[in-house]
């Protein structure tokens, strides 16, 4: 799987990410980069600070200490990620998912895709009570959009049911949509596969090479699930206690003792 | 028995509210001449009144929770009757032009005092759709929208009073003043969730009405502001009973451009980012909303249209002073929103009239208005929580690449 | 100097009296999540049903003290009773229901409480009899402080022991600090949180009876709508302490209290009700849990 691709030049790049929250040190001194086209994973044991690094990044914690910056491919300047609002970090081309599903649970399935489009419309308030040509257009394309993105995803079925309604499989893969639909450069995903039985898991993993390949987008993942790790990255970061314990390709990974001691344990076979 | 079961449980009932309402109904005391009145006819009323209501209440809860279980099993929600009308193309429109007919008719069938108290109902309608806006759709408990209310009222008083302004030039500068202060009070409470949101806002109206009470040299304090000129029809002298009926074609006038410009916002991108925000802040921003605009931009637009009826009020009434902005009147605005179903529309139509019209016809019952009105809420809330018409939002249905288009009631 | 005192200590008054009141609002929205806008009418059913008592009494001719202690039994024992019929009628069917339904209960039984009592009773303004002894050696300072308020400030803070008692020592305060924490989990270790809920109820009324008697003997007169000030007054104070907890909604009291009667005593006395608010206001925005209150932090 990751042996086939030439990856660009760095998309993502964190430098010295601290987090402290009050006395507790969630992250220290964390480096991680992805670049252009990876798939790379972050694990650890539980509380070992990796959803609390998503959050850093696109802007619900203001870090302690650290640089967090991005390069986004076909731009040449470089851009800061430290101070921005979390709507800004998404305007820039990060998208996330959240480890407790987040979705608008009394909007449709369209819908909840539709809010993914809204960073890139640009009708405001005299566009909506006026409704100019120009406002009706993009409305009308921002429905077969996301109903393209639906279709990727393969969740049209689902088009105008309430998010609530939606098996939890499903639910997970919306999460994605929507975040697709923000026309990310970097998806970051916490723990996309979690509750999942592993004929979802498969349906999972091919969407997310699908998503790389077609969309030309770089992945950042947080996985609780070896297998798909394992299988899926191109490199992995392993954290415990906030720090960085090893980083490497999944071979690497599955060797090193210090992480099979920290978390892997005694099943490796991946 | 199942009988002898229900009979001794509303009997212990009754027993019950006869000892809590013993001092109070049964005795009063006078404590200025010093007498002391019993009145016993009031325990045996409360008696045998409790018995029965015990009895139907329990009844009702049953049935809430059967009708709650069927919902469970059947999954998903269970559309009403009228829910299911208001999904046909042809109803609604026949229904539409129903409505449009009477409107029309309406002061020339009925009385002067009769359109004077659907005027009323009419400015609480356009309070109600500017504060769906705020609660219903972008999920922010205002307990305190009467502020802008007042702010559009005394706008007109007062400039009428200094600089002549006529009802026409008014109107807007209500609605733009309405708008500011609704950025005004949405900033300082852009941090606050839920209950701390609206015990602020409900802060900020008392503020108002208290400030608008005080400060004499302004406001003329708590004598208010008389001889506010009605709006003028083409500089024609018109009496009492034709202005009224001006008045009234006036606020429908308003009515449906308010209908017409919030179906449009709750439409719009706007409009989804609101619900995005009410259902999951933190998600939201994730998806690239800005927070701070959105909440902003709808106590905003939600604060324009009570500017507006605030103009209009005045214009109504002659005169205003601060007792008209209590947060009663906030209460009553709230309660449209909740009773009609938060989001709908149609519903905020329904919820004014019924909270409006209701009154004024129960006059009968004068004394004991304000009694039902509160027991009248609590059982709506209990049986009904969603409101007259249980908000299913007309969400966007997608029938088909390059065709759709949104639309709601 | 006497002036600030008896500012100092007028505002120790008032503050006592929002103290008793907000203890209700607090317990139940720590337990529930819900603001009980009837509460201030249970506080008003308190001062009512203290007057009846009295009123009857002294026309039997009973000594003050008697009707003092007897009336002041009476008046907790209702408004306990009302508080706990209240919730079970408008509050326990929609204990699931969005927070906006119950909120419209709340005020809508408000309402109905209000007129209960304006039409079971009367709308005038009803003098309360003194029921509060003067007290001699209070004489020579009469002028900054009142028996009245001596004993509000006592009996406030003996409230304030027991309460404390109660919900430190006793397994229902156990079982009471459990539920406001976590209802689910509480209703899985065995906690009856029906019973939970209704003794928060029964405690939360009964200290409001307790201020609305001793506050109507202080001013002397009452009437069916100062449930509704004091009401707003003490919630205010609950919410500038931290809504949820009761060392919150006793400190959040005091400050109120106190800021309103400097304020008043040296600005200005109309703009008494703005300047509670504006505090209200500013305190929020810039700790919006309150003084003493837990900050929720909501895990994403």
């Amino acid at each position: 799987m990751a042996a086939a691709h030439n990856f660009g030049k760095e998309v993502l790049e964190v430098r010295s990410l601290t987090m402290d929250f009050g006395g507790l040190r969630a992250l220290d001194n964390l480096d991680l980069s992805v670049r252009q086209g990876e798939i790379v994973a972050l694990i650890g044991p539980n509380g070992a600070g990796k959803t609390t690094f998503f959050n850093c990044i696109t802007g619900l914690h203001a870090p302690t200490e650290g640089e967090m910056l991005i390069h986004p491919p076909g731009q040449s300047r470089t851009q800061r990620l430290n101070g921005l609002k979390p709507n800004r970090v998404t305007e820039r081309g990060l998208a996330r998912t959240f480890q407790n599903i987040r979705l608008f649970p009394n909007m449709t399935v369209l819908e909840n895709v539709m809010i993914g489009r809204h960073c890139r419309m640009s009708a405001g308030i005299p566009g909506a009570v006026f409704r100019p040509r120009s406002t009706r257009k993009e409305e009308r394309q921002v429905v077969n959009d996301s109903y393209a993105m639906l279709e990727k995803i393969g969740l049209e079925q689902f088009v105008n049911e309430l998010a609530m309604n939606l098996p939890y499989g499903a639910q997970r893969r919306l999460e994605i949509a929507r975040a697709m639909a923000t026309e990310p450069f970097i998806l970051l995903l916490d723990e996309p596969a979690a509750g999942m039985n592993p004929q979802e898991t498969r349906r999972l993993d091919e969407l997310i090479l699908r998503l790389r390949e077609q969309e030309k987008i770089s992945i950042l993942l947080i996985e609780h699930d070896m297998k798909m790790v394992m299988s899926l990255s191109d490199r992995i970061y392993v954290v415990d206690y906030g720090k960085k314990i090893a980083e490497g390709s999944p071979e690497e990974i599955k060797r090193n003792p210090a992480v099979v001691k920290a978390y892997l344990g005694e099943e490796i076979d991946a | 028995m199942q009988v002898a079961e229900e009979l001794k449980k509303s009997a212990l009932v009754s027993i019950w509210f006869m000892f809590l309402t013993f001092p109070i109904m049964v005795i009063r005391v006078n404590t200025i001449y010093n007498t002391v009145e019993w009145r016993w006819l009031n325990m045996a009323l409360v008696g045998v009144g409790s018995f029965f209501l015990s009895m139907l209440w329990r009844f009702m809860i049953r049935r809430k929770e059967r009708g709650k279980k069927k919902a469970e099993i059947k999954d998903g929600a269970q559309l009403t009757l009228i829910q299911r009308l208001m999904q046909s193309r042809r109803v609604t429109l026949s229904g539409i032009v129903l409505v449009a007919i009477f409107a029309m008719i309406y002061p020339f069938v009925f009385s002067m005092y009769q359109t004077s108290i659907m005027i009323t109902a009419l400015i609480y309608v356009m309070c109600g759709l500017g504060l769906n806006i705020v609660i219903g759709l972008a999920g922010l408990l205002d307990l305190g929208y009467v502020a802008f209310y007042a702010v559009g009222a005394y706008s007109y008083a007062l400039l009428n009073y200094h600089f002549g302004i006529s009802f026409w030039m008014a109107l807007p500068v209500g609605a733009a003043l309405g708008f500011m202060f609704g950025v005004l009070l949405g900033f300082p409470v852009l941090r606050l969730r839920g209950d701390y949101l609206a015990i602020v806002t409900l802060g900020f109206g008392e503020i108002i009405r208290l400030v608008l009470e005080n400060w004499n040299e302004f406001s003329h304090g708590p004598s208010g502001i008389a001889n506010i000129p009605r709006p003028s029809f083409f500089g024609y002298d018109l009496s009492l009973q034709q202005v009224t009926v001006w008045i009234y074609f006036l606020m429908i006038s308003l009515v449906i451009f308010t209908i017409f410009v919030v179906g449009r916002l709750q439409n719009s991108r706007l409009g989804r980012a609101w619900v995005a925000l009410r259902e999951d802040e933190i998600a939201c921003q994730a998806m690239g909303i800005d927070k701070t605009r959105t909440k902003l931009s709808a106590f905003a637009l939600g604060a324009t249209w009570a500017g507006m009826a605030g103009v209009m009020f005045a214009a109504k009434t002659t005169f205003i002073n601060p007792a008209s902005f209590t947060i009663w009147e906030s209460v009553i605005i709230l309660c449209v929103v909740v009773l009609g179903g938060m989001g709908s529309i149609v519903g905020v139509i329904l919820g004014a009239m019924v909270l409006i019209l209701l009154p004024e016809y129960l006059r009968a019952f004068s004394e004991y208005r304000m009694l039902l009105f509160g027991a009248i809420l609590v059982l709506m809330m209990v049986f009904r929580p969603g409101g007259i018409i249980t908000n299913v939002r007309r969400t966007y249905r997608f029938k088909g690449k390059a065709t759709t288009d949104g639309s709601s009631a | 100097m006497d002036y600030f005192l008896e500012l100092f200590l007028g505002g120790l008054t008032r503050g006592s009296i929002y103290a008793l009141i907000a203890l209700g609002y607090t317990m139940v929205y720590g337990i529930i999540e819900l603001i009980n806008f009837a509460h201030g009418e249970i506080y008003m059913i308190g001062a009512f049903t203290a007057l009846i008592v009295a009123g009857v009494l002294t026309l039997m001719g009973w000594n003050e003290i008697a009707i003092l202690v007897i009336a002041s039994i009476v008046a907790v024992i209702y408004s306990s009773a009302y508080g706990f019929t209240i919730e079970k009628i408008a509050y326990k069917p929609i204990r699931k229901a969005p927070r906006l339904s119950a909120l419209i209960s709340a005020i809508g039984m408000s309402m109905f409480l209000q007129n209960y009592v304006l039409l079971a009773q009367t709308s005038d303004f009803l003098p309360f009899p003194s029921l509060i002894p003067q007290f001699e050696f209070l004489e020579s300072y009469a002028h900054i402080v009142r028996s009245s308020e001596v004993v509000i400030y006592t009996v406030t803070a003996a409230v304030m022991v027991a309460l404390t008692i109660l919900i430190k020592f006793t397994s229902i305060g156990k079982a009471m600090r459990a539920t406001s924490q976590d209802k689910t989990m509480a209703a899985l270790v065995g906690i009856d949180v029906d019973r939970v809920i209704s003794v928060t109820f029964i405690v939360g009324s009964g200290t409001a009876a307790i201020g609305g008697v001793l506050i109507a003997s202080h001013i002397g007169q009452i009437n069916f709508y100062i449930g509704f000030i004091a009401g707003i007054k003490a919630f205010v104070a609950a919410v500038l302490g931290g809504i949820g907890s009761i060392p919150g909604a006793v400190l959040g009291a005091l400050v109120l209290g106190w800021t309103e009667s400097f304020f008043t005593g040296y600005v200005s006395s109309d703009y008494e009700d703005v300047f509670a608010f504006v505090f209200l206001v500013f305190i929020l925005i810039f700790r919006p849990a309150g003084i003493l209150g837990r900050s929720e932090a909501e895990k994403v």
